[in-house]
């Protein structure tokens, strides 16, 4: 989209064309202004190109092509949420069905698809269907970008057939970081399950990966190499979706509050071997019952860290400590004597009420810094336990 | 409301204009809100009132909206929002270190604002830009590849009233206010600045061409 925004709007025009469809909206999270100021100009040389706008080079066809900026929520990439947002509302997602293909946007036939989707598309008209089928595995056909991040030597895009490995990506990418192993990776980013060098040769097609227990989402692989410790990456994933859930769901929005205690407390030393269990305890009650599959994708790196990497969350209870270095994982030098506390804000600077406001989002304000949980822990698994629909069958 | 009679007069024009985008009048609301923090720098009660009061919503139902994003900002903000991506990959690859050193020379913490009112600290949640790992963005334009010494001379730089220059994005950052007018869908003239796609958006293309592969040949 900042490179080649056309392809994008021709993608749009084509599957608009294909669908009936006379308004199309692109909606672009509002965190990259440079890629927006891209696309409104591109759509607007499209409009005095003749490439939208009314009866297309005399086609009779009409089409109007918004591009919508969001505001900041994670949230708006689910479909009924990204359609609540363009609606001018929260973004939270709709309960479905209906689905937008039945009552969408404005309550009408909607299609909803991802921006590489449909920007393949000008390809797939160009070259053909064979073209297209030709590539990747029977059942997963065709062609994505696999995005490779962390710790490699040439970290970026690398547009692949789907089944290609991480072994074969690598080897594109320069490897491993010189001098380290790879220890652990997401298929799909962070809502995937982990994987570790024993997926290093699973064909990255839909099928291969949901055989190894995870998926392939979104295709963006994170490497993070035998300096990283899984407890603090998982801690942090958490953390996002923490800030992320859209509130509308309570196991989503109490259980990730939950789940980062938890996570907080073992990455920091003082968590215990119970709190092991709690955390899965705790996954158990979010996953398969919340709205929508953030709550879900919120599970999967910390299921899939205890079982490959259980010793790992056993040694920070034991150690009372992270028995890694986290400048070991950085990509630039520094020094351990830099890395003293957490610097405390200038409070003279700062009015009273920014202070107090800061409390209130993060939640404090109601809950006391020793108080660990337990009960509301216990409330949630007890509401998981009456609501699941193993239980009512029991009964 | 207070505005002045000529800010209230382009605020209608522009909110026209927002509006005749959309089939549905409430539709305009997300931009509406980017329109009124270029005009008072946050989503003011001025603001709210306006947006209310234009698409026939309750200033209640208007807060709501904006109160659950976050770029609105409930607060007058710095004139440069400047975040340190801290999520995982980022944070991993050195973000927490530069966030420690960055908060540290500002003086101030998440979502705080510096005394001058320059600059609004944020601990970022992922910008989808793992591949230039650690990333910093300054109101919504890619740094990449930062250490801590790059992101304490964006700072000093800010701090010093000087133009800092992204890596990917136009070739100076834009005040809050302006890039606000942006994000409400009104074109700023800037968008041939900078560069094409960077280094990591084409390694994939660079092998393929490298090692003479092309879609073509399976």
């Amino acid at each position: 989209m900042m490179a080649n925004p056309h392809a994008l709007i021709e993608g749009v025009a084509i599957t608009s064309f294909a669908i009936r469809s006379n308004h199309s909206f692109i909606y672009l999270r509002g965190e990259v202004v440079h890629v927006y100021r891209r696309l409104l100009q591109a759509v607007r040389e499209a409009y005095e190109a003749g490439h939208l706008g009314k009866n297309i080079h005399g086609s009779g066809f009409d089409l109007d092509v918004t591009v919508h900026a969001g505001a900041g929520a994670y949230i708006c990439g689910e479909e009924t949420a990204l359609l609540d947002s363009l609606e001018g509302r929260r973004g939270q997602p709709r309960l479905k069905p209906p689905f937008p293909a039945v009552a969408g946007l404005y309550a009408r036939p909607t299609v909803v698809n991802n921006v590489e989707t449909v920007a393949s598309v000008p390809s797939i008209i160009g070259n053909g269907v064979d073209w297209f089928t030709a590539m990747g595995t029977e059942r997963s056909k065709g062609m994505g970008l696999f995005s490779l991040s962390g710790h490699v030597t040439k970290p970026g895009q690398y547009e692949a057939p789907l089944g290609i490995t991480l072994r074969e990506l690598l080897d594109m990418a320069g490897g491993i970081r010189e001098g380290h192993e790879l220890k652990f990776w997401t298929p799909g980013g962070s809502s995937t399950p982990i994987f570790t060098q024993d997926q290093l040769d699973t064909p990255l097609d839909y099928e291969s990966v949901g055989a190894e227990g995870s998926m392939l989402g979104t295709r963006a692989l994170q490497l993070f190499d035998d300096t990283t410790c899984v407890v603090r990456a998982v801690t942090r994933w958490t953390e996002f979706y923490k800030h992320e859930s859209c509130g509308k769901c309570t196991p989503c929005r109490e259980g990730t509050y939950w789940l980062t205690q938890i996570l907080k407390r073992i990455e920091g030393g003082t968590g215990t071997q119970a709190d092991i269990q709690q955390l899965l305890d705790t996954c158990d009650s979010i996953a398969g019952r919340s709205f929508c599959a953030l709550g879900d994708g919120a599970t999967s790196s910390i299921v899939s860290a205890v079982a490959k990497f259980h010793e790992e969350f056993e040694q920070h209870v034991a150690l009372g400590a992270c028995p890694f270095d986290h400048a070991a994982s950085a990509l630039f030098e520094y020094g351990a004597e830099e890395a003293v506390e957490e610097p405390v804000a200038d409070a003279a600077a700062e009015p009273e009420a920014a202070v107090a406001d800061e409390a209130a989002e993060e939640g404090e304000g109601h809950t006391p810094d020793d108080y660990d949980g337990t009960a509301a822990i216990s409330a949630l698994n007890e509401f998981a336990r009456v609501n699941d629909p193993k239980t009512e069958k029991d009964a | 409301m207070t505005y002045d009679s000529a800010t209230l007069e382009q605020l209608a024009k522009d909110a026209d204009d927002i509006v005749s985008r959309y089939p549905v009048p409430r539709s305009a609301l997300l931009p509406m809100l980017h329109l009124v923090q270029s005009v008072d720098g946050y989503v003011s009660p001025d603001g709210i009132a306006f947006c209310a009061k234009r698409l026939d919503l309750t200033s209640a139902e208007v807060s709501a909206v904006a109160t659950f994003y976050t770029q609105y900002k409930r607060r007058p903000n710095g004139e440069y929002q400047v975040g340190v991506c801290t999520n995982t990959l980022c944070a991993v690859m050195g973000g927490d270190e530069i966030w420690r050193r960055v908060s540290e020379r500002a003086g101030v913490g998440h979502d705080e604002t510096t005394a001058d009112g320059k600059i609004t600290l944020e601990r970022l949640e992922c910008n989808a830009a793992c591949d230039y790992a650690p990333v910093m963005m300054v109101n919504w334009e890619f740094f990449d590849n930062m250490t801590p010494e790059s992101a304490l001379q964006l700072v000093d730089d800010i701090l010093d009233g000087k133009d800092v220059h992204p890596t990917r994005g136009a070739d100076t950052v834009a005040d809050f206010k302006s890039v606000s007018r942006v994000l409400a869908g009104f074109e700023d003239g800037r968008a041939d600045e900078g560069g094409l796609a960077g280094e990591p958006t084409l390694a994939g293309l660079k092998v393929a061409k490298e090692r003479g592969w092309t879609g073509e040949s399976k």
